[in-house]
């Protein structure tokens, strides 16, 4: 019991010390550095709910981002919409994508679901590419207010959300892992015929955990409009970033709900350094060898090396 | 406007383009319908085969063609290595399925980043005698671009088939697909031959790749969009079957020229995804399947 008290009261005061954050510094970058971190944790949990708990690999995470992303932009063409509708309908989009991609694929071997993510990230960036009232391939420009509520600038508002939906995000993971719900999950990844014959309800579980990803990753992609003031078709299926919502929880630990949020602080920080230091491409080179490297030689991760050192020395 | 000439261009080019996506799906038929090896990282092998087409023809004036078929060897080698690695790490201790899998995207992310450093984001091609050419028999045109690579293609997709079909290896190949307890009891070895398979599946690549710098200029992000081509190609044609990926290869370049053609070129790429997606979901077997 004293366990759950630990856990929300600390999900509130990182809300609180977020606030503070806003409210104590004026320097953009921190926001804007940590808005990004923030992001690819939202992104890797999402992506460890099915990848993690279920064993289901997602190639597509850039797909259900940038859908996320063009819903909220396409609504604020029409109206001025407030930025919690735009993330509300963003999740709606991206969870009910995911639910048909898992009625339509999740009836097969795990490699073919791994196979049509990537498919559909293709097809909706076809689509996108097309459509001229987003901007279609030429990309469109997002001009945010100035301000919102009472912080002094709109990235500072930005900020707030995503640490908002970070702690959103990981409260839903936590209760997903250790419920029915991650057992029945973890049973799946372990063997699916023996969960399958032992009465667990496979096909729904795994509906659940699919809807559950696409509603994070859309509420991931929702702000990113108003964060980058450009988006293209380019910039929102980056690769990159459904490297990153693999890599991230692959570094941290797939295992438990606290391994992505690791995986992405440690991951995303050392990007946005190495970015700044040494090269974009060169942090592109370093995602790229963790990942190979964390899935070759420690395949359960940062919490699962920890585990183990602290296993021994008791 | 649909004219009957129209319609004999898009086919015949769907044909060639068909006999090119013959070559590249090929290596991934070897890997993923007969070894079960997820390589997802096969179009960035194709593409780093353009890349070393480009380099050597740049410096020294080689036939792109001559280029692929004297990088194959290494490519075999490379291949040989990455199945060792994935072998010891995956495959023994039955992890090939989720970990396999982002091992290879990986390795695929890692060969796109170092094109990119070594060579930058522009588009590069190569230059050959036959490049601009162009035959013409009635209204069609054979732009010789396409007609060398699909010839290529063909007789590579070929070689394999009698490959496997007529040799021990590739009989072991194909056995190794089918009962491996069963060749290790007739005396071969699953793991050095499965490491063969492999091998020469990324040595296809190489040959791949030269053909795909001939028919446009390639930049090192391309290979994505042809994941989605070769698994189309791979899941349609029926895991394995080489025949069943020649067929699906013409399948898929008819109907993207189709589209191409009546619809705009910028749906083609939507094309492969489609044909995926349907197969999935009604006939996962695909055309030529064992099941």
């Amino acid at each position: 019991m004293s366990r759950e008290v630990a856990f929300w009261a600390s999900l509130a005061a990182v809300l609180a010390a977020g606030l503070w954050f806003t409210g104590s510094y004026d320097n953009e970058y921190y926001f804007n550095f940590a808005y990004a971190v923030l992001q690819g944790v939202v992104m890797a949990i999402a992506w460890n709910i099915l990848g993690g708990f279920a064993g289901y690999v997602n190639f597509g995470s850039a797909g259900f981002f940038a859908v996320g992303a063009y819903t909220a932009i396409a609504l604020s063409k029409l109206a001025a919409l407030p930025m919690v509708v735009l993330i509300v309908a963003a999740g709606l989009v991206c969870g009910l994508i995911g639910l048909a991609i898992g009625l339509l694929t999740l009836r097969l071997r795990g490699v073919y679901f791994a196979i049509a993510t990537l498919a559909v990230a293709i097809v909706f960036e076809t689509l996108i590419d097309n459509w001229e009232f987003v901007g279609g391939a030429g990309g469109t420009y997002i001009i945010p207010p100035a301000t919102a509520w009472f912080f002094d600038s709109y990235v500072e508002y930005l900020f707030f959300v995503m640490l908002a939906l970070a702690v959103v995000a990981t409260a839903v993971s936590r209760i997903m892992n250790r419920s029915r719900l991650g057992r029945g999950l973890a049973a799946i990844r372990e063997d699916e015929v023996a969960a399958e014959c032992a009465g667990v309800p496979t096909l729904q579980l795994k509906l659940i955990a699919t809807t559950a990803m696409g509603v994070l990753m859309g509420f991931a992609g929702a702000p990113y409009g108003f964060y980058a003031t450009y988006v293209d078709p380019v910039s929102a299926f980056s690769l990159l970033i459904a490297v990153n919502a693999i890599a991230m929880p692959m570094i941290g630990g797939t295992e438990m709900w606290l391994g992505p949020i690791i995986g992405a602080l440690l991951l995303g920080s050392a990007q946005k350094i190495a970015t700044v230091t040494i090269s974009s491409e060169l942090n592109l080179l370093i995602v790229g060898a963790a990942l190979v490297a964390f899935i070759t030689f420690a395949p359960r991760g940062i919490v699962g090396l920890v585990g183990s050192l602290w296993n021994r020395r008791r | 406007m649909i004219t009957a000439e129209l319609f004999a261009n898009a086919v015949v080019s769907g044909v060639l383009l068909g006999g090119f996506y013959a070559a590249v799906a090929v290596g991934l038929s070897i890997a993923f319908g007969q070894l079960d090896i997820v390589n997802i990282a096969h179009p960035s092998f194709v593409v780093a085969g353009s890349f070393a087409a480009f380099a050597l023809n740049d410096a020294l004036g080689l036939d792109p063609i001559l280029v692929g078929v004297l990088v194959a060897p290494l490519f075999f080698l490379a291949g040989a290595v990455i199945y060792r690695v994935y072998f010891q790490s995956f495959e023994r201790t039955g992890q090939e399925s989720l970990r396999g899998l982002v091992f290879f995207f990986g390795i695929m992310f890692i060969a796109e980043v170092a094109l990119i450093l070594s060579y930058g984001v522009d588009y590069r091609l190569v230059e050959a005698s036959y490049i601009g050419g162009n035959w013409k028999i009635g209204a069609v045109d054979l732009p010789l671009r396409m007609l060398v690579p699909f010839v290529v293609a063909l007789s590579m997709t070929t070689a394999i088939w009698l490959y496997l079909s007529r040799t021990f290896t590739g009989r072991a190949i194909q056995a190794v697909a089918q009962d491996r307890l069963a060749l290790q009891l007739m005396g071969a070895d699953p793991i050095r031959i499965k490491q063969h398979a492999f091998g020469l599946a990324v040595a296809t690549a190489a040959i791949a790749g030269s053909l795909l710098i001939i028919i446009g200029p390639v930049e090192p992000s391309i290979g994505r969009i042809y994941i989605g081509k070769v698994f189309a190609i791979v899941v349609l044609g029926g895991m394995g079957s080489i025949s069943g990926t020649l067929i699906a290869a013409f399948i898929l370049g008819i109907a993207e020229s189709m589209v191409a053609t009546f619809a705009g070129p910028s749906w083609s790429n939507a094309v492969a995804f489609g044909i995926l997606l349907v197969t999935l979901a009604v006939r996962p077997q695909g055309l030529m399947g064992r099941t």
